[in-house]
């Protein structure tokens, strides 16, 4: 009797085990593929896993997301491993146009022209072509690199002017202003009712940089901005003394947070949360931040204020990260084939949703809050210097960045800085 | 018999003088540049460099087994052949860079001789950085150690709860320094800082400012803070060498009629020297490549006020993608530092004579 019963169970227990065998799965069985990925960008590694998850469950292939932080010692990693040749499938690089150049020259990054332009170039159609400018070389490119596209945008960004509705209003202002003398005047009524005016994290360097390169360009066009990186115009110039002279009116008539000089851009991101300043300059990653630091802020999004009103507004944006593809991996084409299907419009709004950023594709545009939309709008006003024809050279850019922070601690005058700017700028040009 | 030159020469150079070692060590330094200009390229130079280094360093150990036993040999060589692998090659490889233009990616380097080094002399906001962290060590010189020698005398003696105090002193060198450069951030912030809003209750809100933004405060304030973070090592070793000072002496100075004062001068001093000058060094080396620090209070700002060598070179590297102009910052550097130290050390050996 025994016996039967055993011999019953196990038959039971091997039907069951066949009938599993047979059953249809979720997804597809695996690969046995692997896709390594480095990136810097704690707000969104949720989102990257859970994503993942999802590619797996489809494809079969499974995604690793490895994150370094913060930026400074992925940046410092990546190098690191493109000196030893250990790179990952897929990467973010952080740095400036040439950085990217050198790693295109090296051998590091795979085109994605190709792909791009395949079916009708669908893939490239479907991201917006301001994000894929700052991936693209151009065919006179002066890096010396192969023409095409090197990276594919997974957000869009721009950096722009936030101002608080409710501190507007406490002061007495209606309207978020649009020019320079509006700004002034509101600066000076929010300073009358005990209100800072502007902050930000003008202690990371890059940020004066681009709030300066904004109204350079406003004031005197992008074709003299780059005259001057050519060193065809001297940075004594007066429309670049009437740059940095801004700033001086800013220091000068109190216009910025206490501190300022000093701020990186987290402190600087607490203190417009908290309503301690009524403007701040950020980019759209910002709205994210904002939300984690204080869900009620009330706030909205305006350009810079225009100095020359018969001139554009400009700021910097273009794809906010990208992700390029390892020359050297073994699953390259795998590996681009998950970034294809990351901008896709359902990833694509997944990770507009979730970590509230921009989304590099164009479809989802409709789906944004109202925040994200505001930025959007600004769009049409971007440019990057990853798209400029020519960069300033590096030593300049520190020297001209700097020198802002002293110009706005009363160290230097403008036209001291335009002066050393200059003489800069000979020595450099003259090296080369 | 061969064992018997290679340690006579190695008595000839250890007993040489000062002067003859340091003509001996530039001669070296030298021969080897300027072999490296005329060599850079060469497979063959490197090879007999990294060969030569590494034979100097394995007749040191031999030197010394020969007078035990040739079997010992096999127990350093683990070691030699780690000290070799991560010291001297990076070394050669950093040597080798200094004299490039390299933009830390790119497969070509372009050799540029001793330009990066020309260009190094002629970088005022590399001597600004140098003279900011010569500010820094000189308040660690004085402050610091002060601080150190006073507590470490406290707790000398017999007092009450002297351990706890120990611990107490001993607690910011082991706090990570980016988190002591975030809180004493937040304590000089401008608005809603600690420092503003006592001064604010004693009534000298006039002195109020922004300190880490304000040239005029802004280093003073790095130098003060990173003298805290780094007093207890200087306690811990001070106290050390105070214990080790027998009491005898004490006694026999008071039974002469010594004050604490005569005391403190004719006994402490003269025995503590040595301890004072490793104290000297490790201040001047710790405070000379302070770092994290600056990054986390003021990122070298405003302006250059707070850059030091470290952050130099980090934004030669990271910045302007200069690695070989980095390298020969870093290798300038060091060689400051290697300086410093020999002068230092001659003005103990001088003292202990005295």
């Amino acid at each position: 009797m025994k016996k039967t019963i055993l011999v019953a169970l196990l038959g039971v227990l091997a039907f069951g085990l066949v009938m599993a065998g047979c059953g249809t799965g979720q997804g597809p069985a695996s690969t046995g593929k692997k896709i390594m990925v480095w990136h810097w960008m704690t707000d969104r590694e949720e989102a990257f896993e859970e994503l993942a998850r999802r590619y797996e469950a489809q494809t079969g292939v499974k995604v690793v997301f490895e994150l370094y932080a913060p930026s400074d010692a992925y940046s410092q990693k990546v190098r690191a491993a493109a000196q030893a040749r250990a790179l990952p499938d897929i990467f973010g690089l952080l740095g400036e146009k040439r950085d990217f150049a050198a790693f295109i020259k090296a051998g590091h990054i795979a085109s994605l022209t190709e792909a791009m332009n395949a079916s009708g170039a669908a893939w490239k159609g479907m991201l917006f072509e301001k994000a894929l400018a700052v991936n693209e070389f151009k065919a006179d490119n002066p890096f010396g690199v192969d023409a095409g596209i090197y990276g594919v945008p997974i957000d869009v960004m721009n950096i722009q002017m936030l101002y608080n509705k409710k501190l507007l209003r406490k002061a007495g202002i209606n309207q978020a202003p649009a020019t320079w003398s509006e700004f002034v005047d509101a600066c000076a009524k929010l300073k009358a009712a005990g209100i800072q005016g502007l902050v930000s994290g003008w202690g990371e360097i890059w940020m004066i940089d681009c709030l300066a390169s904004n109204f350079a360009f406003n004031i005197m066009g992008p074709e003299k901005v780059f005259a001057t990186f050519r060193g065809e115009v001297p940075y004594s110039d007066p429309d670049w003394i009437a740059v940095f002279n801004l700033f001086k009116e800013m220091a000068e008539q109190g216009m910025l947070a206490n501190g300022i000089v000093t701020m990186v851009n987290k402190t600087a991101e607490q203190n417009f949360a908290n309503e301690r300043s009524a403007f701040a300059f950020n980019g759209s990653w910002c709205v994210n931040v904002y939300h984690g630091m204080n869900p009620e802020l009330e706030y909205g999004v305006m350009l810079p204020p225009k100095v020359n009103v018969r001139n554009n507004a400009y700021i910097w944006g273009g794809a906010g990260s990208s992700l390029l593809v390892n020359d050297r991996s073994l699953v390259k084409d795998d590996a681009i084939a998950f970034l294809k299907w990351l901008t896709d419009t359902e990833q694509q709004a997944y990770l507009s949703e979730t970590t509230r950023n921009l989304p590099s594709n164009r479809k989802v545009v409709g789906k944004l809050p109202e925040v994200l939309s505001e930025f959007a709008k600004g769009t049409d006003n971007v440019t990057h210097p990853n798209v400029w024809p020519v960069n300033e050279l590096p030593k300049v850019i520190e020297r001209f960045d700097k020198g802002i922070q002293s110009v706005i601690i009363g160290e230097k005058t403008p036209e001291r800085l335009g002066a050393e700017l200059t003489a800069l700028k000979k020595e450099e040009m003259a090296k080369k | 018999m061969i064992a018997a030159k290679i340690s006579q020469f190695y008595n000839f150079l250890h007993n040489a003088p000062p002067k003859q070692k340091i003509f001996f060590g530039l001669g070296l330094g030298v021969a080897l540049e300027v072999a490296f200009l005329n060599f850079h390229d060469s497979m063959v130079f490197w090879f007999v460099a990294y060969g030569f280094v590494t034979s100097v360093l394995l007749f040191l150990v031999l030197t010394n087994i020969f007078k035990k036993s040739l079997s010992s040999f096999f127990f350093v060589l683990p070691a030699l052949a780690i000290f070799s692998i991560f010291y001297i090659y990076p070394f050669f490889k950093v040597l080798q860079l200094s004299h490039h233009a390299w933009d830390g990616i790119s497969p070509k380097m372009l050799f540029v001789g001793l330009g990066n080094f020309r260009e190094i002399l002629q970088d005022r906001i590399w001597w600004v950085s140098m003279r900011n962290a010569g500010y820094i060590t000189l308040v660690a010189l004085t402050l610091q150690n002060v601080l150190a020698l006073s507590l470490a005398l406290a707790c000398d003696r017999q007092i009450r709860a002297k351990n706890f105090f120990r611990v107490i002193f001993f607690i910011p060198p082991v706090l990570s320094e980016v988190v002591v450069g975030l809180i004493w951030r937040w304590i000089y912030d401008g608005d809603y800082g600690l420092l503003n809003h006592t001064l604010g209750l004693i009534g000298a809100q006039d002195l109020a400012r922004s300190w880490l933004s304000d040239p005029k405060t802004a280093l003073t304030c790095v130098a003060i803070i990173h003298s805290w973070k780094g007093f207890g090592w200087g306690f811990m070793i001070l106290l050390a060498g105070l214990q080790t000072i027998p009491r005898e002496l004490y006694e026999a100075a008071r039974v002469d009629g010594a004050n604490v004062w005569q005391t403190f001068r004719n006994v402490t001093i003269p025995l503590m020297i040595p301890v004072f000058v490793l104290v000297m060094i490790l201040t001047i080396l710790g405070s000379m490549q302070v770092f994290v620090l600056i990054l986390s209070m003021t990122g070298g700002g405003p302006g250059y006020h707070t850059e030091v060598p470290v952050t130099r070179i980090l934004a030669s590297m990271q910045g302007s993608s200069m690695f070989g102009y980095a390298c020969a910052q870093g290798i300038s550097f060091g060689l400051i530092l290697m300086m410093v130290s020999f002068v230092q050390m001659g003005i103990s050996r001088k003292l202990k004579q005295a």
